[in-house]
């Protein structure tokens, strides 16, 4: 499939679903495959997270699957995104932050005083909430992690990895005459497809999306996720959403979270379905939030 | 699709990875030693800056003194004409009691262990306390220079004579003094209580003390009002327009103006033109405040809009007028933050001196100023004074000026601080 | 005298704001809330009428009396006090008379002079009573006139609060004032500088020898007043300072923005702002009593000539005191930049360096610059380091060992002690000073719009 093509059919798509909310579940059922024949590579155990003395997270296990969209959902303030952070580590950055628990990729613990933060990173990409394109070229955008990471030997491989990239996010035709152009000069929904670009441009095994789309546009928003569900081929996807019609649509495990805890996890189907706790139904229906 | 590109960091063999994060580790290494180094080098020279005030200054807060038993006799001092008296034959005879049995040559250099100023201290001593013509006084009199730096230790005996400032003789004499125990060193609170002085025995900060405060409550008087009144004005009055930018701009790049330039402003207009009088704290006050205003203006104009504009809209719904709102409400909520910088403009203010030199603040004024017309010097231009003047104990001296001055500015600053903590509120 | 004139405009007007507010609660009780404002409204009307117009005379009088007089003792001089002084003298004259008159005398005051000086004591204090008695006046006849406006449905309010306003506006142009005065004052006395020697000497000549035109028969055109020695030396001695203080500055802000705990940063930020609040005499003195020396010895050791006021001494403490300034305006624009960029280039795998060097200092460097420009105004128009260990001779050198001089040192050297506004040696420091004034303006303007521009990028 082209990318230009992808693209289109993503915003086909988006007028017919995105601005409903009834339909989603309905559409989910038809493109999404089965879970379980993904094996999980990445799986966390018991991971509490405190910041300060205020715990955030409380004895969080789960298993992400392979290739595979997985989402986090749940009420603001629930822990999904400490938790999201904790995958790559970027809880590092906070001072007072302290991470409990197991986090295994490849049953190697993300938390091992002999891992390389550095490298870690590089294999679990990550895309923020906003847009945070680098203020320089589109070019220099992605071609910066290859660059610190070294993996272009010549001139021409790092011009090949920036297109690979750009491609594979579905950005290079809309971009392809302005490479060298500003960054930040670039719409919400491209500037995120940017940093979309940015992410795998360095080859990472783990995509962890930090409510992509919660600053752009529902068409934006549409051609993202189509962007996401093409990805999930070639790598592990882990999405926090606020938006449990976006968890329907793009993945296929869900798990729930609340106040801290994760209160329940499975196929997505099975859980805007058949929720077997209450409070994730409670959540589902719209009676928490 | 299949995946094209097959870089990726998991894909590199072990030992090219490890190389290569080596690499990359030791870059940030580099950078957060160069952090360091920074910091320490900063760090450093401060501490290097105050050592050497400390080390320099400390010896400054004591005066070596000699207990002197002066006859007052009848034939030298005349009760009813005390200050016409012949006292420097009474410092001659106190001298003699010094070195009791010695020879005149002795007593001729033992006289100069005392200030010069020893007669005027006698004479003072006693028109407060006629009484004591024909009886005796025991004056404690503050050693001379160079004794003093021999009491302290300053001035190394163990050098050969021709490099040091006292001879063997001199040393010898002083030392028949020190053996009768008449040698003190107690604190130095003329360095506090006398004005400035061609002695460094006998030199004092009092007269700057009292200038620099002159200055600043003119400062003061001058700045806070008017610095409150612009800033209310700009902040919640004013049209957003081209000419109250101009004004802002304005603002803004006075406070960058160097302060000399503040000087040549005060000399050509308010000594020139208005003919005021020179090395006036009065004049000295008028250009610090014009300096100080433009911080004044500014931090008030941050306490104000750290006022939420709920209040103003609370007071405004009650049907108060602008005014009412802004004296009321606003401004009381304000305060301390105004307070805050206020202090801190002004103690920037007590520290500057570039703009006193040109108003002629930096003369020989050997009296505190009776008022803020009179010719006076102040903190800083002391500082200036004593650090260009050759004796020797002027550079003890102006280390210990500079740790008052310092000692002020820290003082001002932790009131500061202290307002804020306990005054200020966050909304 | 004075305090006791201040002290009868306080009192009266303290004593207008009763009459005053007891009128107003007099309308109160009459007539209720028809009433148009508050008591107190009425008290404040009447107090400003009576103390505002009194104070702004009297400060008017102070400021103006002193040369109304000597201009008028000037006039009525007798002949054999005035022949043969050149009017740029009669300055000199002035103030004898005024020695004479308050008793400091240098021998005996030949007769004229002692005359003009009773008359000079006689018209201050004529002056300072007609001044108490028409600010008496001014006070009574104000005071009533406002009285007399007096009543219910007077706008006491209004009027009161339509004063406040006009001195607000009042204070907040004094800034403009000042910056009016400044430029007005240096271009006068400049334009008359330029009479004497011309422009083109003082900005492109190559000798500055002030001192010696105060010689007469050296005043115009000895060829001494070309200024290029001393821009040089001051160019010298500030890019010293930014050499030592823009390295330290920034890396101290990179460690504090990027690496250190905080901690460390509260320990830290203090010291750096004593760093900063140490008087600029304080630095002069450890220049000339520390560093000075110090390199000397230095240079002596390695072999050099180093001059005992060398350029890197005072460039070198001058950059000590510029290290906090730079430090705090690259913390401002490196703490600018957005969480999201710093988060967007860690969870690439980016170090901590290379976050800083490819992200953060592009996406800061216009702060810095500016924080930069800002610091070199500073430098270059920073006095007191220079005037204490820096040289006084003007001479074409840029060896930092050596000694050079900078514009504020000839400012300050040129007026301090006896400053006769006419003559070029005491002129050429306003010609220094407009050009001081000029440069610094223009990189602080340049630099404040940089930073500004840059804050609301981010904001």
């Amino acid at each position: 499939m082209s990318t230009t093509l992808s693209a289109r059919g993503a915003t086909d798509m988006s007028g017919t679903s995105a601005p409903s909310t009834t339909q989603a579940p309905a559409h989910q059922t038809v493109r999404v495959p089965m879970v379980d024949a993904n094996l999980p590579r990445l799986k966390a155990k018991d991971v509490s997270v405190f910041y300060g003395d205020k715990q955030a997270l409380y004895d969080v296990s789960i298993d992400v699957p392979e290739k595979a969209v997985t989402s986090f959902i749940g009420p603001s303030g629930c822990g999904k995104s400490t938790f999201l952070r904790c995958i790559n580590r970027m809880n590092d950055t906070i001072e007072s932050c302290r991470v409990l628990g197991d986090i295994t990729l490849d049953d190697q613990n993300l938390y091992d005083s002999s891992l390389d933060v550095v490298e870690l990173r590089a294999r679990i990409g990550m895309v923020f909430q906003k847009p945070n394109p680098f203020p320089k070229s589109i070019f220099e955008n992605v071609a910066y992690g290859p660059k610190i990471h070294g993996l272009a030997r010549s001139k021409t491989d790092l011009e090949e990895i920036v297109e690979s990239s750009l491609k594979k996010a579905g950005l290079f035709n809309e971009v392809k005459d302005r490479l060298h152009s500003p960054g930040t000069g670039l719409s919400g929904g491209q500037q995120q497809r940017l940093c979309i670009a940015r992410a795998i441009a360095v080859g990472p095994e783990v995509i962890l999306m930090d409510e992509p789309c919660s600053a752009l546009d529902p068409i934006a928003t549409a051609i993202i996720e189509e962007l996401i569900d093409e990805l999930r081929e070639n790598y592990t996807i882990v999405i926090v959403t606020h938006s449990m019609q976006q968890a329907a649509r793009v993945s296929q495990k869900t798990a729930f979270f609340h106040l801290g805890k994760l209160i329940e996890e499975g196929p997505t189907e099975g859980i805007f379905t058949n929720p077997r706790d209450k409070k994730t139904q409670d959540y589902i229906t719209g009676r928490i939030g | 699709m299949t995946d094209t590109s097959a870089v990726s960091v998991s894909d590199r063999p072990a030992d090219v990875a490890a190389r290569l994060r080596k690499k990359r580790y030791a870059a940030d290494r580099r950078l957060r030693a160069y952090g360091i180094g920074a910091i320490t080098v900063a760090v450093g020279l401060l501490g290097i800056l105050i050592a050497t005030l400390v080390l320099g200054g400390y010896q400054a807060f004591t005066q070596t003194h000699v207990r002197v038993t002066f006859p007052i006799s009848t034939q030298n001092v005349d009760a009813d004409d005390l200050r016409g008296s012949n006292w420097r034959a009474v410092v001659t005879e106190g001298v003699e009691n010094l070195f009791p049995g010695q020879s005149e040559e002795v007593r001729g250099l033992g006289a100069r262990i005392l200030t010069n100023n020893t007669q005027f201290f006698v004479r003072d001593a006693v028109i407060a306390n006629p009484s004591l013509v024909g009886e005796t006084l025991v004056l404690e009199v503050p050693a001379s220079d160079p004794y003093d730096q021999l009491n302290k230790g300053v001035l190394d005996r163990d050098l050969p004579e021709n490099r040091r400032r006292l001879t063997d003789e001199q040393i010898a004499a002083y030392d028949i003094v020190e053996e009768q125990g008449l040698v003190s060193r107690p604190f130095n609170w003329a360095l506090f209580f006398n004005a400035d002085s061609r002695f460094p025995e006998i030199a004092g900060l009092s007269g700057a003390i009292v200038g620099s405060f002159y200055a600043l409550m003119i400062c003061f008087v001058i700045s806070f009002p008017v610095g409150i009144a612009a800033a209310i004005y700009l902040e919640e009055f004013a049209p957003r327009n081209r000419y109250t930018d101009i004004i802002e701009v304005n603002i803004n790049n006075l406070a960058a103006v160097p302060s000399i330039v503040f000087g040549l402003l005060g000399l050509a207009v308010f000594l020139q033109i208005f003919g005021l009088p020179r090395s006036a704290p009065l004049v000295g006050g008028m250009v610090l405040s014009l300096m100080t205003l433009p911080t004044i203006i500014i931090v008030t104009r941050n306490a104000l809009k750290s006022v939420p504009p709920s209040i103003r809209e609370a007071a405004l719904g009650m049907g108060a007028s602008k005014h009412q709102v802004i004296m009321h409400h606003v401004l009381p909520l304000a305060l301390p933050g105004i307070l805050t910088g206020t202090i801190i403009g002004l103690a920037q203010a007590l520290g500057e001196t570039a703009p006193l030199l040109l108003i002629g603040m930096n003369s020989f004024i050997t009296s505190p100023p009776g008022g803020v017309m009179e010719a006076s010097t102040a903190l800083p231009t002391q500082i200036f004074i004593w650090a260009d003047s050759p004796e020797r104990g002027f550079v003890a001296r102006t280390s210990a000026a500079i740790l008052v001055l310092l000692g002020f500015l820290i003082t001002m600053n932790a009131i500061a601080i202290f307002l804020r903590q306990r005054l200020e509120r966050t909304w | 005298m004075l305090g006791f004139l201040f002290t009868a405009i306080i009192v009266l007007s303290l004593a207008a704001f009763y009459v005053g507010r007891s009128a107003g609660n007099r309308f109160v009780a009459e007539n209720g809330p028809a009433t148009h404002s508050l008591a107190g409204y009425h008290g404040a009307f009447v107090a400003i009428w009576v103390g505002v117009p009194a104070l702004v005379l009297v400060l008017l009088w102070l400021l103006l009396q002193g040369s109304v007089i000597d201009n008028l003792l000037l006039a009525s001089l007798p002949p054999a006090l005035t022949d043969g002084v050149a009017p740029g003298r009669m300055s000199l004259l002035l103030s004898e008379i005024k020695n004479t008159a308050v008793g400091v005398t240098f021998g005996e005051p030949s007769p004229e002079l002692s005359a003009a000086a009773d008359t000079w004591a006689r018209w201050n204090v004529i002056a300072g009573w007609a001044m108490f008695v028409v600010a008496l006046a001014v006070m009574l006849l104000a005071g009533f006139f406002a009285y007399t406006r007096l009543n219910y449905r007077f706008r006491a309010r209004t009027n009161v609060e339509r004063f406040l306003s006009g001195f607000m506006i009042f204070c907040s142009l004094i800034a403009i004032v000042t910056t009016l005065g400044i430029i007005v004052s240096l271009v006068a006395e400049s334009l008359q500088f330029f009479s004497m020697v011309p422009p083109a000497e003082f900005f492109f000549g190559l000798n500055w020898e002030p001192q010696i035109s105060i010689r007469e028969d050296q005043i115009a055109g000895s060829g001494a007043f070309g200024a290029v020695p001393v821009f040089l030396g001051t160019l010298v001695i500030a890019s010293i300072a930014m050499i030592v203080a823009t390295p330290v500055g920034i890396f101290t802000a990179i460690y504090l923005v990027e690496y250190s705990g905080r901690r460390v940063r509260n320990v830290i930020k203090p010291i750096l702002e004593i760093l900063a609040g140490v008087p600029t005499v304080v630095y002069g003195f450890f220049a000339v009593l520390t560093v000075a020396p110090a390199i000397r010895e230095a240079g002596s050791l390695l072999g050099f000539a180093t001059s005992p006021n060398s350029a890197l001494a005072a460039g070198g403490v001058m950059g000590i005191m510029i290290i906090p300034f730079i430090s705090s305006l690259a913390d401002d624009a490196l703490r600018a930049v957005p969480q999201s960029m710093r988060d967007g280039s860690l969870a690439m795998g980016a170090t901590r360096a290379e976050t800083v060097k490819n992200v953060l200092l592009p996406a800061a460097l216009p702060g810095i610059a500016g924080g930069l420009l800002l610091a070199a105004s500073r430098a270059i128009g920073e006095t007191m380091i220079v005037v204490m260990a820096a040289g006084l001779i003007a001479s074409m050198n840029i060896n930092p060992l050596d000694s050079v001089t900078t514009v504020t040192v000839q400012i300050v050297t040129l007026l301090i002690g006896d400053t006769a506004f006419d003559n070029p040696k005491t002129l050429a420091a306003f010609a220094l000073g407009l050009v001081l004034f000029v440069v610094t303006l223009c990189l602080n303007v340049v630099a404040l719009t940089i930073v500004r521009k840059y804050r609301e990028q981010y904001e």
